[in-house]
């Protein structure tokens, strides 16, 4: 009986160690990206709530914006 | 699923402060604050090297494991992102930074209780994306607007890279291929562990400068 006792407060002695999973994570603080700003500037070319859509979106202006080879290669 | 990072190409970096311009005046962000800076090494000698430097939203990210009041939190496309409403501005994130990102400013806007400032990569913060509240307490929220961080977007060089990993170093790669030298990305490593598949060593017949 005595050792079980001596298991059981150890057990609980070893689980409020253990580091709380919580925090970390968007889900719940944020609203994602590719729910569209409510302001005037939002750039056409992409559907608010689609989240391939957006993804589309940044990647085509990373390019486009951001690599100039496609633009001067002859 | 994107998985936003910055890379800023020292090759190519004139240290002319754009990045730092545009990113102040994108996000009002008040004297005293600075959430992008340029740093120059070497500065007068031979082999001069510029960096634009900010907030890297590392993979591993050190402010996250040691912040005591847990105010920050990992967007779905990888971006380290804040609540102000939760921080205390105990400064523990400044210390574990290898990059200095985290800023404390002590008035106006951004001054509330001299809460933690930092490159929100354009991502704003908790409040609703592109609301009134949001841009008075983390600036524009550019991501949800279908654009890129303000300070790549205006930078005239291209040197400063962001965006979805895996574009921007394949962008970086097609660089390195084509000047055959400079293949270094500084800060990778640090912010996002050991390159995979990074850029490679330039042949040295490819290129020779």
């Amino acid at each position: 009986m005595r050792s079980i006792l001596i298991a059981l407060a150890l057990a609980a002695a070893v689980a409020a160690c253990e580091r709380s999973q919580s925090g970390p994570s968007a889900r719940g603080r944020d609203t994602p990206a590719w729910d569209a700003a409510q302001d005037p500037f939002v750039v056409p070319g992409w559907k608010s709530g689609d989240e391939a859509s957006w993804e589309s979106q940044i990647r085509n202006r990373t390019v486009a914006g951001q690599n100039e080879y496609p633009r001067t290669s002859p | 699923m994107a998985r936003m990072k910055f890379i800023c190409d020292d090759e190519r970096c004139i240290a002319c402060n754009g990045c730092v311009t545009a990113c102040k005046a994108e996000h009002d962000v008040p004297w005293g604050v600075n959430r992008r800076r340029v740093v120059t090494m070497g500065e007068g000698s031979p082999g001069e090297r510029s960096i634009s430097v900010a907030c890297m939203h590392c993979s591993d990210a050190p402010c996250m494991a040691v912040c005591p009041v847990d105010c920050f939190y990992r967007t779905e496309d990888g971006v380290v992102l804040h609540d102000k409403d939760v921080c205390i501005g105990c400064g523990y994130c400044s210390y574990a930074c290898p990059f200095g990102a985290p800023q404390f400013p002590s008035s106006g806007t951004f001054g509330m209780r001299g809460k933690m400032d930092k490159c929100t990569f354009c991502a704003g913060g908790p409040e609703t994306n592109g609301s009134q509240a949001e841009f008075e307490k983390y600036g524009r929220n550019r991501l949800a607007e279908g654009k890129l961080p303000a300070c790549a977007e205006m930078c005239s060089t291209k040197a400063l890279l962001a965006g979805d990993g895996d574009v921007v170093a394949d962008i970086f790669r097609t660089r390195v291929l084509s000047r055959g030298k400079g293949s270094e990305i500084w800060g990778w490593g640090t912010a996002y562990g050991k390159p995979t598949g990074g850029a490679p060593k330039p042949d040295a017949k490819a290129g020779k400068s």
